[in-house]
């Protein structure tokens, strides 16, 4: 197993280097760091002489490995906009999104399993059918009509909730939290609900396919055999394999909920990263765009790491091949 | 006197799309006390059908449509599921074809083994921990203490079957019913595990079904030979008797097929064509478009099954009707 985690994490820090690549190309072929600094208003001479001094000319690689030692020391550049460390924004606007995320999560995994083991068991009920109809159409309506939507219903129609914004926030440690206040929790309601609604369906469906495939297979019909109880069946014995393929597919997606926020947040004017991200494509702020992506690759790439340790922990064919 | 199993007229159906068609047809065998039996034939003859059947789980779309499969007393077809779990792996164990694939590969062999106890008896989980260890030591396992905690990837087939096999002895059964136990493994360990097994059902008195497409398996270590064709019993007898004087066309095309019939240098001997399917099942004996004998009769009348010799050999055809009783 540590042998295994190992592996894992030097993986990962290839991949982060791949990302910084990819970040720092963009970068430098759009980002312009002299506008950045002094404004338009400064002469050609100037800026030439600015170039020099930033080291602008170097050769692309040279300035790659600065970019690079640079953001290992948490300088992902300044904001063009913001006047500020870009690293620092983020910082400021991640709590927002990382609670959004996390409700969401929290919504998606406590829906979708007893939904999706329910669909597996009883495929006939109505109930059952109920469920993947409703999940269809789930899938199909896209995040931010679902927002418009909710929207309209809850805060328009029915005056229930609060449409925009995180409301009241606490501050704990520096981490400003809307998880501490019950008008903080009024906030998140919509949003989170927005922002599972693509990925509850996803997780019910592979949930129900995997169960369904894992019951029809030979360690199940040998459990019914042994005369055991259908919960024992259903839950340790088929459960627990239907959540090896679960674990792999659910992580990524979990992380690809980051991506969704950008939309979420907008719709709900949610100070998070993700709006701060469509602000910063307005403003051309570049290079917090880029220190926005650099940070969400990192993030999508420790939960994916984290998922395949939880993955080994559950799986004892990885675990022990460690162990050995 | 009293029979310890004793099928009856037992009908399996499979409810398909283009209707429903029958599995097993009119199968009646009894079981005795510490008895081996051997249920054989070729692939898709519904011998596993009717193992599973005893049990009564048969997996959708399949089900039980008629006849009675009599347990001390009771009728198990007839039983809730509540009811017929008590029986199920307790009073009859069941030991599946691929070892590979029984058991449950994220559950500990531990986990396996003791949840069938506490399933069937009111003992603690110490308890159920000693007698698992007992039962790995009685199939043999070297030093069981280290093996409860291990997973199945951790052993090699044959192996797992002893586990398997262990599992089956838990509880202390009645009845076993080994599914093609040996087939999927390799061939130097076969034997092996064969005589593993049927030592066991003789020290721990405890009777054997044993399901296999292998004749060869079958004469070795069964009293008596049930051979299935098509869903139907076509021929029943002692296996000595059966063995060496064969006396339905496919039980004797069966025989010659087998390794040790054939003679060098001649080509294998193999009954011709295959075993008609389900949803395609020839009118009267449905081995008649194979069989050599065939008469005008087999194409329109199923032949029952009747005594030959004694009442112990039984078989279902129309050229042998006629000569014996009329
Ligand atoms: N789940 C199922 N659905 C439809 N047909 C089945 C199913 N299981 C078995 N059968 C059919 O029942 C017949 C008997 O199968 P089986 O008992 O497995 O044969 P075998 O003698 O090889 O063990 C075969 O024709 C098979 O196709
Ligand atoms: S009944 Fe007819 S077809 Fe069937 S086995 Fe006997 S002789 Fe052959
Ligand atoms: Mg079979």
């Amino acid at each position: 197993m540590f042998a295994f985690v190992i592996r894992r994490i030097i993986q990962s820090l290839f991949v982060i280097l791949v990302i910084g690549f990819i970040g720092f190309a963009i970068k430098h072929q759009i980002g312009d760091p002299v506008r950045d600094l002094v404004g338009i208003s400064v002469s050609k001479a100037e800026r030439d002489a600015l170039r020099e001094e930033l080291g602008l000319n170097d050769p692309f690689m040279s300035q790659y490995v600065r970019f690079m030692k640079n953001a290992v020391r948490g300088d992902l550049g300044m904001s063009f906009f913001y006047k500020k460390p870009t690293l620092k924004v983020i910082v400021k606007k991640a709590p927002a999104t990382l609670e959004l995320v996390f409700v969401s999560s929290l919504i998606i995994i406590f829906l979708s399993i007893p939904a999706g083991v329910y669909a597996a068991i009883r495929p006939r009920s109505w109930l059952t059918r109920f469920i993947m109809g409703a999940s269809i159409v789930g899938v199909s309506i896209p995040v931010f009509l679902t927002a418009i939507l909710l929207i309209y219903v809850f805060s328009v129609e029915l005056g229930w909730l609060p449409s925009y914004g995180r409301g009241a926030t606490v501050s704990l440690w520096g981490w400003e939290t809307g998880l501490l206040t019950i008008d903080g929790w009024k906030h998140l309601i919509l949003p989170s609900i927005a922002l599972s609604s693509i990925m509850l369906p996803l997780f019910i469906r592979l949930i129900r396919s995997e169960m369904m495939e894992v019951l029809q297979s030979e360690y199940v019909k040998y459990a019914w055999a042994k005369g055991l109880a259908p919960r024992r069946v259903y839950f340790v014995h088929a459960f627990k394999n239907t959540l090896l393929p679960v674990i792999t597919v659910g992580g990524v997606q979990l992380g690809i909920l980051i991506a969704y926020t950008i939309l979420t947040e907008t719709v709900f004017q949610w100070q998070g990263m993700g709006f701060m991200f469509l602000e910063a494509v307005e403003r051309s702020d570049t290079t917090l765009l880029v220190a926005y992506m650099m940070v969400v690759g990192v993030v999508f790439v420790a939960v994916n790491t984290m998922v395949d340790i939880i993955y080994g922990l559950v799986n004892p064919t990885v675990r022990i091949a460690g162990r050995k | 006197m009293d029979h310890l199993l004793e099928i009856q007229n037992l009908e399996v159906k499979f409810r398909l799309r283009s209707g429903e068609v029958t599995a097993i047809n009119d199968v009646s065998f009894f079981l005795d006390q510490g008895e081996r039996v051997g249920l054989v034939g070729e692939s898709g003859a519904g011998k596993s059908v009717t193992g599973f059947a005893i049990i009564k789980l048969i997996s959708k779309p399949g089900f039980i449509s008629g006849g009675k499969v009599l347990f001390e007393g009771r009728d198990i077809a007839g039983l809730s599921i509540e009811e017929v779990r008590n029986i199920r792996g307790n009073r009859i164990s069941m030991i599946f074809q691929d070892p590979m694939m029984t058991l449950n590969p994220v559950l500990s062999i531990g986990t396996q083994m003791t949840e069938t106890i506490l399933a069937h008896k009111n003992v603690s989980k110490a308890e159920a921990q000693a007698i698992a260890l007992d039962k790995l030591k009685k199939v043999h396992i070297p030093s069981p203490e280290k093996r409860l905690d291990q997973y199945p990837h951790e052993f090699s087939g044959g192996m797992r079957q002893r586990i398997v096999i262990a599992i089956a002895l838990l509880t202390d059964p009645a009845v076993i019913i080994a599914d093609e136990p040996t087939t999927a493994l390799d061939v130097t360990i076969q034997a092996e595990i064969m005589d593993l097994l049927s030592e066991l059902c003789e020290s721990e008195k405890m009777a054997l079904i044993l399901i296999t497409h292998d004749l060869g398996v079958v004469s070795q270590v069964t009293d008596r030979i049930i051979v299935m064709y098509a869903g139907r019993i076509v021929e029943q007898g002692l296996t000595r008797d059966v063995v060496s004087n064969p006396r339905h066309p496919y039980t004797k095309g069966l025989i010659a097929a087998l390794p040790e019939s054939q003679q060098r240098g001649k080509a294998l001997s193999q009954i011709p064509g295959t075993m008609p399917s389900l949803t395609d099942m020839p009118q009267g004996c449905s081995f008649h478009p194979r069989c050599e004998l065939v008469m005008p009769i087999c194409k329109e009348k199923v032949p029952e099954l009747i005594e030959l010799d004694n009442k112990n050999a039984l078989v279902a055809c129309h050229a042998l009707a006629k000569g014996g009783a009329s």
